[in-house]
């Protein structure tokens, strides 16, 4: 997948993020960001390149500007109903590796979160 | 963040620019520690899509104090989701209340189309935006009458990729996939096949004409989301739609009840 055909989604993912650090910026009185630390799940529905591209673009102007956005990956993870036991998954569609059964319950990985921010 | 109407755009903060001037090398943040501001960590874990979920939230509540049923339709373009529309609403409307927001780029045709029938609709267009949040939906209901105890599609701009991870306060998302497409897009579009609960098999009619296999789709889809459920149906002959109908008066009486 290109970056351009998914940079408007990621795009409005980035003004989510940048608006939610501006949010921070005044609920917890500091002026300038210095590095984001993005928590994103291998199943959540966002591509971490297309994010990077997009953050200096979208945190220009604003108390993120010039800031590094550092992205945590977390793998994903989930219940095979047949194994009764946690087995990592990469994507959705994938096959319980270790029975190859599909009956499989999300337990980790959709997440799209700050960790934290570094400050002044 | 509102690329449709502008409200609340840019909420702009008064903030300190005094540090601005310092442009530091990051990756010797420390080096120099007299030079440079005192930095410290902010633990935050907020979900980057809070105010989009914060919208969705309040849409939902909208619909549970109306007995809404709200369905957000999304597929491919060309895939049949606004002649599946015409054909439902005609068979519905005089059953329930029935209301539609359309979801597009540009143009205003598919809402004239929903109109065409007697239903009320409203189309946003989304300019360069992929997709419907919550905060244009909310917006919208501003523009339809008030129903109640009825059904509310939200036909979503044809994107098989962004709509996915857009909560727009709907009860199902429901993915319209065709037999003129290929029949491993579950496989290809994971996300939006995870994410929707009901998937509609359109153009029915067809399969005699084209290689797409119903059980693979299916087989495909309950790869990615094992309890989804699928219905094939063709809104240009009519066959299959009384099972649609059928689930989405189901769910109308869920909410009713």
């Amino acid at each position: 997948m290109s970056i351009s055909t998914l940079s408007m989604h990621e795009m409005a993912l980035c003004e989510g993020l940048v608006q939610s650090l501006e949010e921070q910026a005044l609920t917890q009185g500091f002026h300038k960001i210095f590095a984001v630390w993005l928590e994103i799940g291998a199943l959540a529905t966002v591509e971490p390149d297309a994010m990077l591209f997009n953050y200096d673009i979208v945190a220009n102007g604003t108390v993120a500007a010039g800031s590094r956005l550092e992205i945590i990956t977390v793998p994903g993870k989930a219940w095979c109903m047949s194994c009764s036991t946690p087995v990592s998954i990469s994507r959705h569609g994938d096959a319980c590796p270790a029975c190859g059964s599909y009956q499989l319950q999300l337990l980790d990985g959709e997440q799209m979160r700050i960790k934290q921010i570094e400050v002044a | 963040m509102c690329s449709i109407c502008g409200c609340g755009e840019h909420e702009t903060l008064e903030h300190d620019h005094h540090d601005d001037h310092h442009h530091h090398d990051h990756g010797a943040l420390h080096a120099h520690a007299a030079d440079l501001p005192v930095t410290r960590m902010v633990q935050i874990e907020q979900n980057i899509m809070a105010k989009n979920q914060r919208y969705a939230d309040a849409n939902r509540q909208f619909f549970a104090e109306r007995n809404l049923f709200v369905v957000n339709l999304v597929s491919s373009p060309g895939s049949g989701k606004t002649s599946l529309l015409v054909k439902t609403v005609e068979a519905l409307k005089a059953q329930m209340p029935v209301a539609v927001i359309e979801g597009d780029q540009q143009t205003g045709l598919d809402a004239e189309r929903i109109k065409a029938t007697g239903v009320p609709a409203w189309q946003i267009n989304t300019g360069k935006g992929c997709h419907l949040d919550a905060h244009a939906v909310g917006h919208a209901m501003d523009h339809l009458p008030e129903i109640k105890n009825g059904v509310l599609f939200i036909e979503n701009v044809g994107n098989l990729v962004c709509p996915a991870g857009f909560d727009l306060g709907e009860a199902h998302k429901v993915v319209v996939l065709s037999t003129t497409e290929g029949e491993d897009k579950p496989l290809k579009y994971p996300d939006m096949f995870h994410a929707a609960d009901l998937m509609i098999l359109n153009k029915s009619d067809l399969l005699p004409y084209v290689d797409f296999s119903v059980s693979k789709a299916e087989t495909y889809a309950k790869q990615v989301h094992p309890g989804i459920t699928s219905l094939t149906l063709s809104a240009r002959s009519g066959e299959g739609l009384e099972a649609w109908y059928d689930w989405l008066r189901a769910g109308v009486a869920r909410v009713s009840a």
